[in-house]
């Protein structure tokens, strides 16, 4: 399959229309120490590898964690700030995951 | 054409805060040449990976050039991130293979440290994916991190059992004077280290430094007439993967090590048990441990196996030695320039002029070089002449 097909944006998409909510586990996470630039504010901050349920893998930070996260833990995907592009302050937005709510 | 190594020069591997990335270069490029008892050569192949975003400058190749006085020849850059050293020396090879020149430099060089902070995690992000990855705040080690976390997840690991692959390389370094830090590494140390991304720590991740190394390539017909013992570079190959860990079937199997050490075996006719040295890109041990499972050195799921007992089956004069000079860990990680300083190293291995990092009665020796978490690996087999 071409990487469009098979990149998570046609998820993405759903979830910006509010077609549909996009569920996935947790494949892998880390907690990044060294941030790039522009995403200084944010760290430490949590990325992961979360495996959507139709099958892909996609990278996207944790967001609105409360406590411990664990291998395998459901996660849904909303859409949130990633960083604020360059000094005029152009806010990018993005996907990131979130704990389901016990 | 058989392509044979010459000469060999590098830099020390540090923080090199007063000399410009062409007087490094400059350094590592005379040292090669002065070896092989060779004023000119053909064409200049440089492998760097972040002169653009660390130093704000590419053109290495005039740039270079000029500065060893080699005139107007051939002279460009071969990037492929952290690979960018194995992929130059695979462009000098294939260039003197095809007969296309008949002798040529092949020089990495890196200066990073110049960079620092937030800065250097951005400037060496590039060679992950924009669109995918960094874009979410993703940094190389934090993408090693993932990949670790979820091997040790899948393959019952505890973190104090990948010590081994960092005790052994500090082992190593320290006997090297050229390494950036030749500290031994105290048992117990490592899983108590500061975290970079859980689980990479500072003591599991290879430091980003300053340096430049260089070999000299000729055709073996030239090589006799030049040096004693002449370096035959008997298997060269590049493969690449998903530059993506996402969209890779199985992101803990690193199919361009496997594709690359496979090829090169073949095109030298040698197996994996003939080959007696390993530099390997041990940027991260997690790096290591999925190598050696893609080479065939241990099962899938066993490969940090070897970093057990302090790592003494990769000990200069265990099983299977690995980073004889200290690898990426403690020579410290020039990113473009790891790839030559592999070469150079495995050269003096084969020689018998390793000094006290020497292997005993090593006659065939593996240089790995590896791009982002293995999306661009160049693979070479080295052999002593005359064997």
């Amino acid at each position: 399959m071409t990487r469009t097909q098979e990149s998570p944006s046609a998820s993405l998409d759903m979830a910006e229309r509010g077609a549909d909510r996009v569920y996935g586990t947790l494949y892998s996470y880390t907690t990044v120490q060294e941030p790039p630039v522009g995403f200084v504010g944010q760290a430490p901050y949590q990325l992961a590898l979360v495996g959507l349920d139709d099958g892909r893998l996609v990278t996207a930070q944790l967001t609105d964690v409360d406590g411990e996260i664990a291998m395998g833990e459901r996660v849904e995907m909303v859409t949130r700030k990633l960083t604020t592009d360059g000094e005029r302050g152009m806010i990018v937005y993005g996907y990131k995951f979130r704990p389901l709510i016990k | 054409m058989t392509v044979s190594i010459v000469g060999c020069g590098m830099t020390d591997v540090g923080e090199h805060w007063s000399r410009g990335i062409g007087e490094l270069a400059e350094e590592a490029g005379r040292l090669a040449l002065e070896d092989a008892g060779l004023a000119q050569v053909e064409a200049l192949y440089i492998g760097n990976a972040y002169g653009a975003t660390f130093n704000q400058q590419t053109q290495l190749g005039p740039l270079i050039a000029h500065q060893l006085g080699l005139g107007g020849i051939e002279a460009y850059t071969c990037e492929a991130g952290d690979a960018s050293g194995g992929v130059a020396l695979r462009s000098g090879w294939l260039a003197v293979a095809a007969g296309a020149v008949r002798s040529a430099l092949v020089l990495g060089v890196e200066k990073s440290t110049d960079t620092v902070g937030p800065a250097r995690a951005t400037a060496r992000a590039v060679s992950l994916d924009a669109d995918y990855e960094t874009v979410n705040g993703a940094t190389m080690t934090a993408m090693a991190g993932l990949l670790m976390r979820r091997y040790m997840h899948e393959n019952q690991v505890e973190l104090h059992q990948f010590e081994g692959f960092s005790v052994n390389a500090h082992r190593n370094g320290a006997r090297n004077s050229l390494a950036m830090y030749r500290n031994q590494l105290r048992a117990g140390a490592f899983a108590k280290a500061p975290m970079l991304a859980e689980p990479v720590s500072l003591f599991d991740s290879a430091p980003d430094a300053d340096g430049a190394a260089a070999v000299v390539l000729v055709a073996e017909d030239m090589a006799s007439d030049l040096v004693p013992r002449p370096i035959t570079v008997c298997g060269s190959a590049v493969a690449t993967a998903c530059l993506t860990l996402q969209e890779r079937r199985e992101p803990l199997r690193l199919d361009a090590v496997q594709a690359s050490a496979a090829l090169a075996l073949a095109q030298a006719g040698l197996e994996m048990d003939d080959i007696d040295v390993f530099e390997l890109h041990d940027a991260y041990t997690i790096l290591t441990t999925l190598a050696l499972e893609a080479m065939g050195l241990s099962e899938a799921g066993a490969g940090w196996r070897w970093a057990a007992e302090g790592g003494a089956r990769i000990a200069r004069d265990g099983d299977k030695p690995i980073s004889t000079f200290g690898g990426l860990k403690s020579r410290g990680n020039p990113s473009g320039a790891t790839g030559l300083y592999q070469a150079v190293e495995a050269s003096l291995q084969l020689r018998g002029e390793a000094g006290e990092n020497q292997v005993l009665g090593a006659k065939h020796a593996i240089t790995q070089s590896v791009g982002g978490l293995g999306a661009t690996v160049a693979t070479h087999v080295l052999s002593a002449s005359g064997d």
